[in-house]
């Protein structure tokens, strides 16, 4: 298991608040191997995000990681100290976030803040940081790169900021690139621009990559391989391809349903997931997905599945498909 | 709905159900750019820049195009929540840009909206009861209190909430459960046009479809007409019967929903068609994609012409002479110089 570029291990994050502790991250553990796409799926409060911003140690106090092992060849980044951390950061891991706008400084020029990672990191000085700079703001297709280096980001549009973003977390070379909802801030034509650009990163660069999306979509188009989560825990995980066709949880099969498909041929009322998100204050009993599933049996009231395999390649936490159960089959 | 509810108000003229109940001409909306001490006015943004639509009786209305492209601007000119600069919009006869406040506010108990934001769109301090109450108020759609009450807990009734959630305020819900709140007050009035704008945008996925069959339960049980305004276009061709794809302010294609997404005239369609990820690896790996070029240009000074030309595929010199009139292609409406062929899609 050793050849795992980053490999987290029964992660828990928790955020203590006046109403009690929100376990965000409730036992999580994935992988990621070199070159790769990852996709994370899930819903708002899912802990997909606070799931990757563990792994960078960029958790908002009072937020903090409970348990389990952060390894990135080799190390474990849940013990590492924060001079480590800023050495990862940047140079090995970088991450760029859903709205550009924030993510950047609005009083700094675009150059300069690309740059800052090869001064930071490269010891580059200031005139050679922002020549690098303005080579990676036109591979990520800036046209006219160095005078937009020499503008600020209010005067990017959406979607050059992010292409920005990108430039800033490519110019250190880094092994894994994070991207957390990085086009859910964009129009649909500027997305599809984006989600290129991002192909041909992990293509040319062989840089191993974690997409954080809602969208299934965009999971479908980019990703080897996919992790469903659901009120901080995993869900499943596998093959984009095995678990689109032949989900082995039974969350996963009612979103694959539930959203109308632009090649659908005829108009079918959409299977919508009963129910609300859940509290995660108040989680519910055993599996937290039992009180809107349609497969649910008495024992996931009382108790939550571990991660186990289920099939030749994927991962589930559910009982009913641990026991042998077939979901497409069980609704047909 | 309601047997108690009293009689609709009468039509100014003969209005019958054969006719569209709706139909945009010419319409125009600028909001005025200003600069300086004096705040003078140096140019417009053109939001909407002479649209022609037609809705008719029971069906829906898709509306897609990107953020800016004049969408919810339309919508809202539409019901005069923003006053259109020029042009018509004629509901079920009448000319709602030339009516009086009075006249404006007896139509408005026809049409309602149903706002995107769940969370900004309920006042906070206010509960269920009231803000559901407040159109029967402001209307005098009841004869005492407890024909007030019964039609508050009939409307939670019908958008699936518990009538008891009456004296509840908006903070103890979860957003579908707002949404279905702020959807019970577009039903007060009962309306027979609804302008949906972005309804389900800011819902968790797993409860946009909850919402979606909600509103095409309501269609069919009320007999409403939507214009349903959203920028996934998955959503859009789900729920509408006919789909306008805008940009920059105009209609650039209008068509039914199956025709347009399998046959899209224009290059804009066509290329909006291909951003849209579809949720199955097997065809998204196969899927032919038409990237554009650059960005959407400003709505204050469009392009020449026509207005996409900067980023299609297929500009040539005229495209950048003269603007392309919204004309009948195949079956559709589309307002292209040159269309896209059987093998370009």
């Amino acid at each position: 298991m050793a050849d795992h570029l980053l490999e987290v291990q029964d992660l828990h994050t928790v955020f203590p608040t006046k109403d009690g502790v929100v376990k965000a991250v409730d036992g999580v553990s994935f992988h990621l191997d070199p070159g790769e796409t990852l996709g994370i799926v899930g819903e708002s409060g899912s802990g997909k995000s606070v799931t990757v911003l563990s792994v960078m140690r960029l958790l908002q106090r009072p937020g903090r990681i409970a348990s389990g092992r952060i390894l990135y060849k080799g190390r474990d980044l849940a013990k590492a100290s924060d001079p480590e951390m800023q050495e990862i950061r940047g140079e090995e891991i970088a991450m760029i976030f859903q709205d550009p706008m924030t993510s950047m400084n609005p009083v700094f020029k675009t150059g300069w803040q690309v740059g800052e990672p090869l001064r930071l990191h490269k010891n580059f000085d200031a005139k050679k940081a922002l020549k690098e700079a303005v080579g990676f703001l036109h591979k990520v297709g800036i046209p006219e790169a160095d005078k937009r280096a020499d503008q600020y980001p209010h005067e990017f549009s959406g979607g050059m900021r992010q292409r920005a973003m990108i430039a800033m977390g490519l110019s250190t070379g880094p092994n894994v690139l994070i991207a957390d909802e990085p086009t859910t801030a964009l129009d649909v034509t500027i997305q599809a621009q984006i989600l290129d650009l991002l192909r041909k990163v992990n293509h040319d660069f062989g840089t191993a990559t974690i997409l954080i999306t809602h969208n299934l979509g965009v999971v479908a188009g980019m990703c080897e391989r996919v992790m469903v989560m659901y009120a901080g825990k995993v869900a499943e995980q596998g093959p984009t391809e095995d678990v689109f066709a032949n989900p082995k949880h039974p969350y996963t099969w009612s979103l694959l349903r539930s959203i109308p498909r632009l090649d659908a041929q005829e108009h079918e009322p959409l299977r919508a997931i009963e129910g609300l998100p859940p509290d995660l204050i108040n989680p519910p009993t055993g599996c937290p997905f039992h009180p809107r599933c349609p497969f649910r049996i008495d024992r996931c009231i009382r108790e939550m599945p571990p991660l186990e395999p289920v099939g030749p390649t994927q991962l589930a936490t559910c009982w009913v498909t641990q026991a042998g159960r077939d979901l497409n089959e069980a609704a047909s | 709905m309601s047997t108690e509810a009293p009689a609709r108000p009468k039509l100014t003229k003969a209005w019958t159900a054969a006719e569209p109940i709706l139909e945009v001409r010419g319409l125009k909306t600028y909001f005025p750019v200003t600069a300086g001490m004096l705040q003078r006015t140096v140019a417009h943004v053109r939001a909407v820049d002479g649209v022609d639509l037609t809705v008719r009786q029971g069906e829906t209305l898709g509306l897609v195009g990107e953020s800016g492209c004049g969408k919810s601007t339309l919508g809202r000119s539409i019901l005069r929540l923003v006053e259109p600069t020029e042009g018509q919009v004629i509901f079920k006869g009448e000319d709602l840009t030339r009516l009086g406040a009075a006249e404006m506010r007896r139509v408005r108990r026809d049409m309602a909206m149903i706002f995107q934001d769940p969370y900004a769109s309920l006042d906070p301090r206010q509960t269920v009861g009231e803000i559901i109450g407040e159109p029967l108020d402001i209307h005098h759609l009841y004869t005492n209190k407890r024909q007030r009450q019964e039609r508050i807990h009939e409307l939670l009734r019908v958008v699936g909430l518990n009538p008891n959630f009456n004296n509840r305020y908006p903070h103890e819900f979860s957003g579908g459960q707002r949404q279905r709140i702020g959807i019970a007050r577009a039903l007060a009035v009962d309306p027979s046009f609804i302008v949906c704008d972005e309804p389900i945008s800011a819902l968790d996925v797993s409860i946009q479809a909850q919402i979606i069959n909600l509103l095409e339960r309501l269609q069919d049980q009320f007999n409403l007409t939507y214009l349903f305004i959203a920028h996934d276009l998955s959503v859009v061709k789900h729920i509408s019967d006919r789909i306008a794809v805008m940009y920059l302010g105009k209609v650039v294609e209008l068509a039914a929903a199956g025709e347009l997404y399998r046959s899209p005239k224009h290059p804009y369609t066509g290329s909006l068609l291909s951003a849209i990820p579809i949720p199955d690896p097997k065809v998204e790996r196969g899927r032919q994609r038409i990237i554009l070029k650059g960005d959407v240009p400003s709505p204050v000074n469009p392009p020449s012409g026509c207005r996409f030309r900067t980023r299609c595929f297929k500009a040539q010199d005229k495209c950048a002479q003269e603007v392309p009139p919204l004309d009948t292609v195949d079956g559709h409406e589309a307002a292209c110089f040159f269309p896209l062929q059987g093998d370009e899609r």
